[in-house]
């Protein structure tokens, strides 16, 4: 049986589909059989972060519809033998996304592969409720901003309700919390929502911070998955992030040393 | 560097207004998420059933649910007009 993942924020633009595309590579890199699939009918992206969008030839609504097998529809990455894609529909709308379309790809996939990484679209509609409702961990990916925490504190309500384990009564998704876009230095100065204030307001177990990075936005211009480029931060992040969730001990980078009383208040240089 | 250390010092901090904000706005929200869905047309039914007996106002009744770890706590309030006299009572009003 895999262990499905859903990756989510309610909030768009903070960095799901960034974040899917790395911890699937990472996982897949690790050795450990991956699929990763775009909810997001219509607004198809992940194939682009991956670089296989000339390759799309059928997609996940075909799948369920039955115009093609998950065979035919899976695109194996080009980087690592480990990791497939299944792309969403371009040309669909979201109401082709049936609970009981994707709960049986779902089942298929999970004979085949150790993982099943879902990258869920931004908002609370069909696409986001479905990318979580057969979720066993949950990777909550937030901002240091307002309307990110605020939207991530909805997509726990939601977890905690709408999921196939809450409907069941089963043990609750597992979630995660993982910090993008965070800036240090922004922090000391008292511009920028600390880990600490998210985590209070949150309250769920930190997986990682990703540091605010260019490699970011290079590795999405190249179609590479930004856990791939080594020497930078948010590669090293996202690597500390797989690592951590398969269990290994690995201490938070990127937070910057607990500031003392005085530095916070004058927000002491580096 | 002793000019811009000034006007970072004197640059007023918005993260703990940020993190103020959310606060108060998240656990009102939340208060929120734990409602049964049937609030609203419970309090709509128990208005007007009371209104067969008693000519009160569409504010007078709040409806409140509560949960903590073992028990859920349905709140009914109705606020009774000062002055009601006993020719009230047994009388349909209206409709």
């Amino acid at each position: 049986m895999a262990r499905i993942i859903v990756v989510t924020s309610g909030k768009g633009g903070v960095g799901k589909t960034t974040t899917s595309a790395a911890i699937a590579m990472g996982l897949a890199k690790k050795g450990h059989k991956t699929a990763v699939i775009d909810f997001d009918v219509g607004l198809r992206n992940l194939d682009l972060i991956l670089g296989c969008e000339r390759r799309v030839v059928y997609d996940f609504i075909n799948v369920i519809n039955g115009e093609a097998s998950l065979n035919q529809a899976l695109i194996r990455d080009k980087n690592c033998n480990l990791l497939y894609i299944l792309p969403a529909s371009q040309t669909r709308d979201k109401e082709a996304l049936t609970q009981e379309g994707v709960g049986k790809v779902l089942d298929e996939l999970s004979k085949d592969f150790e993982y099943i990484v879902c990258d869920s679209p931004a908002g609370i509609e069909k696409g986001a409720n479905l990318a979580l409702y057969f979720a066993d961990d949950a990777f909550v990916v937030t901002n240091p901003e307002i309307s990110s925490v605020r939207d991530s504190d909805r997509m726990l309500g939601i977890l905690s309700s709408k999921s196939r384990r809450a409907e069941r009564g089963e043990e609750p998704i597992k979630e995660y919390l993982l910090l993008t876009r965070y800036d240090p230095e922004r922090v000391k100065n008292g511009e920028m929502l600390s880990l600490d204030d998210v985590q209070e307001i949150l309250s769920l177990q930190l997986l990682g911070i990703i540091p605010e990075s260019k490699s970011v936005l290079t590795a999405s211009n190249a179609g590479v998955p930004v856990i791939l480029d080594e020497k930078s931060e948010a590669g090293q992040a996202y690597a500390d992030i797989v690592a951590r969730y398969l269990g290994e001990d690995c201490p938070h980078r990127f937070v910057e040393s607990k500031r003392g009383f005085f530095s916070k208040l004058f927000g002491g240089k580096k | 560097m002793s000019l811009l250390d000034y006007f970072r010092l004197s640059k007023p901090k918005t993260a703990p207004l940020a993190k103020e904000r959310l606060q108060i706005l998240v656990a009102h929200e939340r208060s929120y998420r734990n409602q049964p869905s049937y609030l609203p047309q419970l309090q709509q039914e128990l208005l007007e059933v009371i209104r067969k007996y008693v000519n009160v106002e569409q504010n007078a009744i709040s409806v409140n649910f509560e949960q903590d770890e073992n028990q859920e706590t349905l709140e009914v309030n109705i606020v009774l007009p000062e002055r009601h006299s006993p020719a009230d009572k047994g009388i349909t009003v209206n409709e």
